[in-house]
């Protein structure tokens, strides 16, 4: 599998309020390789939609380069409209997402008109949306948002992004807004797509039951870094960074069960307080305010070193990377 | 003695154009102080109707059956006054979307102050605004936020301070109920466990019963004793929270126990498992069993033949007429 899109050392800051800068995305090399489905997992506010919306070219990176097959992204606007044919966005709600008073046939030849697609229009949209499940596609060309369901609404947004025909989908929080019944249709849905056409996928979630079910790597972000990037079946079963064990020990319904297939035991590790804000990032390794290591006590040396010294950068590639000193010291190959 | 809730073939109807809408078609539940109890289904199950229906808060559109009991009393006959005294001091509800149900406007000390000067409860001994400030005061310790945040406005917290806040006010008045609906749906995976950890901490101190609401099972398993689980209105399953999860006796509960996989399963790597098909409308239910249309187990009985709920173990109950086949088989 070759490269499809990569960032390097991208950065993304915002004004905040009273002049301050938020760095809500402060270097982060990551890769998404072609047919590749990546989970993009973090909590809110650690900056992983601004990564999503710069992959997009929705807002500018303040540093640093987006590559989309070997090639920058391109600034103009004819570039980028180009550009957003190959690489579609999937909102987390369909409802918003969608324009009430649209059929479902519009809202999925939009894209094919704003772009003028050579072709049949009518079998182009009925294509779209029979891949996105939504079969037979003409029973359902003059319906409205109002008259489908949640799960046929999110597939009629997944129709309007397919059939552009592209290469990457980047889904923001795609099920989080879906009942658990069609969570898994959606999912499904993601997965067979990827089969047929080869169609890579970034998929931004907090969910890790998410990317335990269909993603190939999962990169877990927090405030504006990768703090560990991997192959799913390593970091969500073995993981090495605090961050990504305390994330993983809260999601285990029985306190006293350990995590099936994981080396955690030690019951649910959970963080206190608010992810810290992107104005003020901490000195140091920026998860050792709420690090649980830091807070059991460390040898000296390491303690200075979490306070003071910052992490490197992961380079986003495909093995199993992680950002902690702690971590690095245990196993110094890694 | 008379349970802490009790419903007793409730039913509930929406007037619309079209005719009543059945929302909730028959519940039988009984809660006692101290205990959990989770409610699971898709949107437009009945759940939230269900609950809201405990302190009247529905719309006048509303048409109520069968009997509501809060320590015996039926909620569907009190007097107004005597309903006002019920809500906040004898049961509250911590409703869902945090973000929203906060006045913008008002201090958050201001509005927990509210109920306490109005219905008295928390330790405040009077309604002497000195009282009430310390009240508010504590609540606010109660669920781990800082004093001075009486003194923010909603939009200076973040969700989980603002879905703390919720709490604090449904606790505001000392309830022997609390029902809380989806109190966790948007927020974090951390904030939400900080919220259940909180949650599950003021059941287990203070003996008061709970009911939450949530769409997704691993979430009432987490804080609940016993899970309910709904569809089309009705309870079609019912049990200890592990039994249900683990060895669910329903396929409807089946499906959505998959539907959140456990990280580590190699059965769900790469394998997402949904449920096919739409929730039933409820003006137009199918005949027999609601949910024959979408069962992968359903046989030709199950089209004609309506069924209520049965013993499949001690205390676990499910509405299937192949309870012993489904609840034979692993999730």
């Amino acid at each position: 599998m070759s490269e499809l899109i990569r960032a390097e050392d991208l950065s993304v800051r915002f004004k905040a309020r009273g002049g301050a800068t938020a760095r809500a995305v402060d270097g982060v090399e990551l890769t998404v390789r072609k047919g590749e489905i990546v989970a993009l997992v973090g909590e809110s506010g650690c900056g992983k939609t601004s990564l999503a919306r710069s992959l997009l070219g929705l807002v500018q990176p303040a540093q640093g380069v987006i590559r989309f097959e070997g090639e920058p992204l391109p600034t103009t606007a004819k570039g980028l409209k180009a550009y957003r044919r190959q690489a579609q966005l999937v909102l987390q709600d369909p409802t918003g997402a969608l324009n009430p008073r649209h059929s479902v046939y519009e809202a999925v030849a939009e894209g094919l008109r704003i772009h003028k697609v050579p072709g049949d229009e009518r079998e182009l949209v009925a294509d779209a949306l029979s891949r996105a499940g939504l079969r037979p596609p003409e029973r359902y060309f003059l319906a409205f948002p109002h008259e489908l369901s949640g799960g046929q609404r999110q597939r009629v947004v997944i129709a309007g992004a397919l059939a552009l025909q592209p290469k990457l989908l980047i889904a923001d929080e795609p099920v989080a807004s879906l009942d658990a019944s069609v969570r898994g249709e959606i999912l499904a849905l993601l997965l067979k797509l990827r089969q047929d056409l080869d169609l890579a996928a970034l998929v931004v979630t907090h969910d890790l039951g998410l990317a335990w079910n269909i993603a190939d790597r999962v990169a877990v972000m927090y405030l504006g870094r990768l703090v560990e990037v991997g192959p799913v079946e390593e970091v969500l079963t073995a993981p090495k960074h605090p961050y990504t064990q305390a994330l993983l020990s809260v999601l285990s319904e029985t306190p006293e069960e350990p995590l099936a297939g994981s080396s955690i035991s030690t019951g649910p590790i959970v963080l206190s307080g608010e992810p810290p804000d992107p104005t003020r990032i901490p000195s140091g390794c920026r998860f050792h305010p709420r690090c649980p290591l830091v807070a059991a006590g460390l040898p000296e040396e390491m303690e200075r070193r979490c306070r003071t010294e910052d992490v490197p950068i992961l380079s986003g590639g495909q093995d199993t990377q992680v950002a902690c000193h702690v971590a690095a010291a245990r196993q110094p190959t890694s | 003695m008379s349970a802490l809730l009790e419903l007793r073939d409730l039913t509930i109807d929406y007037r619309s154009r079209r005719g009543l809408v059945p929302a909730v078609r028959g519940v039988n539940l009984t809660l006692e102080a101290g205990q959990t109890l989770g409610m699971a289904g898709e949107s437009g199950c009945g759940k939230s109707t269900l609950a809201m229906s405990v302190l009247r808060l529905l719309p006048k559109t509303a048409v109520i059956g069968g009997e509501v009991l809060l320590d015996g009393e039926d909620v569907r006959t009190m007097s107004w006054g005597r309903l006002r005294a019920v809500r906040w001091a004898g049961a509250s509800v911590v409703f869902q979307g945090a973000m929203h149900a906060l006045n913008p406007v008002l201090r958050v000390g201001d509005q927990l102050a509210e109920p306490i000067t109005l219905h008295g409860g928390a330790g405040a001994k009077s309604s002497s605004p000195a009282d009430v400030e310390r009240a508010v005061g504590e609540l606010l310790e109660r669920v781990g936020l800082p004093r001075r945040h009486a003194k923010a406005y909603p939009h200076e917290l973040s969700g989980g301070q603002k879905q703390r806040v919720m709490i604090a006010m449904a606790l505001a008045c000392g309830p022997r109920l609390v029902i809380a609906d989806e109190p966790t749906t948007a927020l974090d995976v951390m904030v939400q466990a900080q919220v259940l950890k909180l949650l599950a901490e003021l059941v287990s101190e203070s003996g008061i019963g709970l009911m939450m609401i949530s769409h997704d099972l691993s979430v009432l398993a987490q804080t609940c004793q016993r899970l309910a689980v709904m569809y089309a209105g009705r309870m079609v399953e019912l049990g200890p929270s592990a039994q249900v999860m683990h060895e669910p006796a329903h396929p409807y509960s089946k499906a959505l126990a998959a539907a959140f996989p456990t990280v580590g399963d190699p059965a769900s790597r790469m394998a997402p498992q949904g449920l096919p098909g739409d929730p039933p409308d409820p003006t137009n239910l199918p005949g027999g069993c609601p949910f024959h249309p979408r069962c992968p187990v359903s046989t030709v009985e199950c089209e004609s033949t309506d069924v209520l709920l049965r013993q499949a173990d001690p205390g676990h109950q499910a509405a299937c007429i192949r309870i012993e086949e489904v609840a034979g088989e692993p999730v």
